[in-house]
């Protein structure tokens, strides 16, 4: 067993477990979605952005794509929430429609992400 | 080969994710304190304000406790956070500035950056491997002429060098064997402009490794490579290298000239020689018995040169080989001992032929001392000397690097010059002396050039559409001199190819057709000007049929029109 490889995939599921936990549940309602959780979801995604810096393979290369994606999509979630929080002074449910919709685009490259960790891993047979 | 961003991120991994760290734990730090408005109640921090706190705290900018008055609490945190980001961020930046002077890194950036300045090349250029004095010395004649080059080059401190050299244009330089094929390919060998390759690397070997792989990987190029070891030399021969340059065998054909027939290397001189040309004196080297010191590869074609002429002989020797049934002295020639003993007082001439550049000052000093009117032919090995030999002025002093390189930068400039050469050597006096004679009328004792010309739709644009146009052209009429048609340019024709036959004396009268290359030599000023006849429609009207046309679209349509009328 190889420690990098169990810190890489833990990463890399729980950047895409805490991005479903935020976008699961009614979109435009507030109450659903918890804005700490897509806080970890971001910080968990940076980490498994950075993680998959240097790997120069074909595989790695389509990793590092899919988690910049996901960071992308995630801070512009961010940005929304904090414009709809503190700038037009409360979350309505058209935001927090908005938060979750590009937070969901996220989640679609995360899974992206799980399956190539997942097809690496059964092509390895190991 | 690795690319430089893959590089640098691979090593900022720990940094970064050491900072994101920080940064998360701050605010996860910030959102559990409790923190009070101005009126005292309990306010929960947004992550919103905890990241902005952070941000300015970890920059080192401090706003101030926003967006109210921090608790004891809060700040407690805020010393841990200040601390904890400080050092995450120095980190970070010695991580960026230790990643810039790593030499790894450097030298992927470099080999990127060159890569780059090779592949965006839109001039003809030349490939030279190995920066040495040779290597330097075809480099600056290049330049000189205009020429575009890369070097590719094993040694860092030469490869700085070429930054230092001061050449009118950036030249792209990498560090790299050149006996990786890798090296070459980055260095443009497939590039479309790519126009030759010289290898001038100190090894032989490399040499030969380099002509193999430019046969292999673009046939098309032409493939210059300098090679002392005779044995190396056939190899390469065998692998269809254009011209495997031997310094020693060079010098040996021009002393055979020199003695055979002095004009013929006369006019070689004056067309292959440059700046880097050898000194000589107008003496000629006399006939009779003749002192060799040294006995390597440089003695050993002159001896063969000598024998061929069939002069005798005496060789002066420290460690002679065994096999030889020539007459050998033991000794350096340094003294005047074993001068005296090969028979210097009855000798016309001596050869100082060692490898080593003192040795061979002192040979020649001692020599001249015995016999005043000796002919002396001296053997400069490094650059660096010629200042003492040009103070002690023998009547020859042979400089096998400038020979090589004065060789090479004729070939890659003028490549039809390479059959010329090869005719004028194996021909008679009376040719050369005739040719000779019509460049002295000429020009004079000016500097000459030699270059090609092809009278294609690319090189000669103005002269192949009027060929094209079946307007009769010959080199009289082709050489009036563009600023006075009543002048000649001072050049001459010395050869002419046409469909593979290469015709040594062209006639002034005889018609020229498309697709006909053609060996000039004349002035500078006699190349530019011959150039605007070829690609200018005008001026090749005026030199060509007398005829001062207007230049401007409407002077040309207002003296149709008076011509129709």
């Amino acid at each position: 067993m190889n420690v990098e490889k169990v810190v890489f995939a833990f990463f890399i599921v729980l950047a895409a477990t805490l991005n479903f936990g935020f976008v699961y549940g009614d979109i435009d309602d507030p109450a659903h979605h918890d804005i700490y959780e897509l806080f970890a979801s971001v910080v968990v995604n940076l980490v498994a952005t950075v993680l998959k810096f240097g790997d120069r393979t074909q595989i790695g290369a389509v990793h590092l794509a899919t988690s910049l994606v996901a960071v992308l999509q995630l801070v512009a979630a961010s940005v929304v929430w904090a414009y709809a929080a503190h700038v037009k002074g409360g979350l309505d449910p058209e935001a927090t429609a908005s938060v979750v919709s590009l937070s969901a685009g996220a989640l679609l490259a995360n899974i992206v992400s799980l399956t190539l960790l997942v097809s690496e891993t059964v092509s390895m047979r190991r | 080969m690795t690319s430089p961003i893959f590089i640098a991120l691979r090593r900022l991994r720990a940094p970064l994710l050491m900072l994101i760290t920080v940064y998360a734990v701050g605010i996860v730090g910030f959102l559990a304190i409790p923190g009070q408005d101005a009126d005292g109640r309990p306010a929960a921090m947004s992550i919103f304000h905890a990241f902005y706190f952070i941000t300015y705290t970890a920059s080192t900018i401090g706003f101030g406790e926003l967006p109210n008055a921090f608790t004891d609490a809060q700040r407690l945190w805020a010393i841990v956070v200040i601390y904890l980001s400080v050092l995450g961020w120095a980190y970070t930046i010695g991580s960026v500035l230790s990643l810039g002077q790593d030499r790894a890194f450097r030298e992927a950036v470099r080999r990127e950056r060159f890569a780059r300045q090779v592949r965006g090349r839109s001039e003809a250029f030349v490939i030279v491997c190995g920066f040495g004095e040779t290597g330097a010395l075809i480099c600056a004649a290049l330049d000189r002429s205009n020429t575009r080059f890369v070097v590719v080059e094993k040694n860092e401190t030469r490869v700085a060098e070429v930054d230092l050299q001061g050449y009118s244009a950036t030249i792209p330089a990498i560090t790299g064997d050149a006996r990786l094929p890798e090296n070459l390919l980055v260095a443009g060998l497939q590039h479309p402009r790519c126009r030759g390759v010289v290898a001038v690397t100190d090894d032989d070997e490399a040499n030969l490794a380099v002509a193999i792989a430019v046969r292999l990987l673009n046939p098309r190029v032409p493939v210059l490579a300098r090679c002392r070891d005779e044995d190396v030399a056939a190899n390469m021969a065998s692998f269809h290298t254009d011209h495997v340059i031997n310094p020693f065998t060079l010098f040996g054909e021009y002393l055979s000239l020199l003695l055979r027939a002095p004009r013929v290397y006369e006019l070689l001189d004056r067309l292959v020689g440059s700046a880097a040309s050898p000194e000589t004196t107008d003496r000629l080297p006399p006939r009779g018995r003749w002192v060799v010191c040294g006995y390597g590869r440089f003695g050993r074609e002159v001896v063969e040169c000598f024998d061929r002429q069939g002069l005798e002989i005496t060789i002066i020797d420290p460690d002679p080989p065994a096999d030889s049934d020539r007459p050998i002295v033991r000794g350096t020639g340094t003294n005047e001992a074993p001068l005296r003993a090969a028979g210097i007082e009855q000798a016309v001439g001596i050869v100082a032929g060692t490898d080593n550049d003192v040795n061979n000052l002192s040979i020649a000093v001692t020599a001249r001392h015995v016999k005043p009117d000796l002919y002396v032919i001296v053997r400069q090995n490094h650059t660096a000397n010629a200042a003492l030999f040009q103070a002690f002025a023998a009547d020859y002093t042979v400089v096998s690097r400038a020979i090589v390189a004065e060789h090479c930068i004729a070939l890659v400039r003028t490549p039809l010059l390479a059959p010329f050469i090869r005719r004028v050597i194996g021909g008679e006096e009376p040719a050369a002396e005739a040719l000779l004679g019509r460049i002295e009328t000429l020009v004079g004792s000016e500097r000459i050039t030699a270059w090609s010309v092809r009278l294609n739709a690319a090189d000669a644009p103005a002269v192949h559409r009027a060929l094209m146009d079946g307007i009769a052209v010959d080199f009289a009429g082709l050489l009036h001199d563009p600023s006075d048609r009543e002048r000649t340019l001072h050049a001459v024709p010395l050869m002419l190819a046409r469909d593979g036959v290469l015709d040594m004396a062209p006639a002034d009268r005889a018609p020229l057709r498309a697709g006909d290359e053609i060996l000039f030599a004349g002035t500078n000023t006699a190349r530019e000007r011959l150039q605007r006849t070829l690609e200018n429609a005008n001026v090749r009207d005026y030199v060509l049929l007398g005829r001062d046309i207007p230049g401007g679209t409407v002077w040309a349509l207002l003296t149709r029109g008076d011509g129709t009328a």
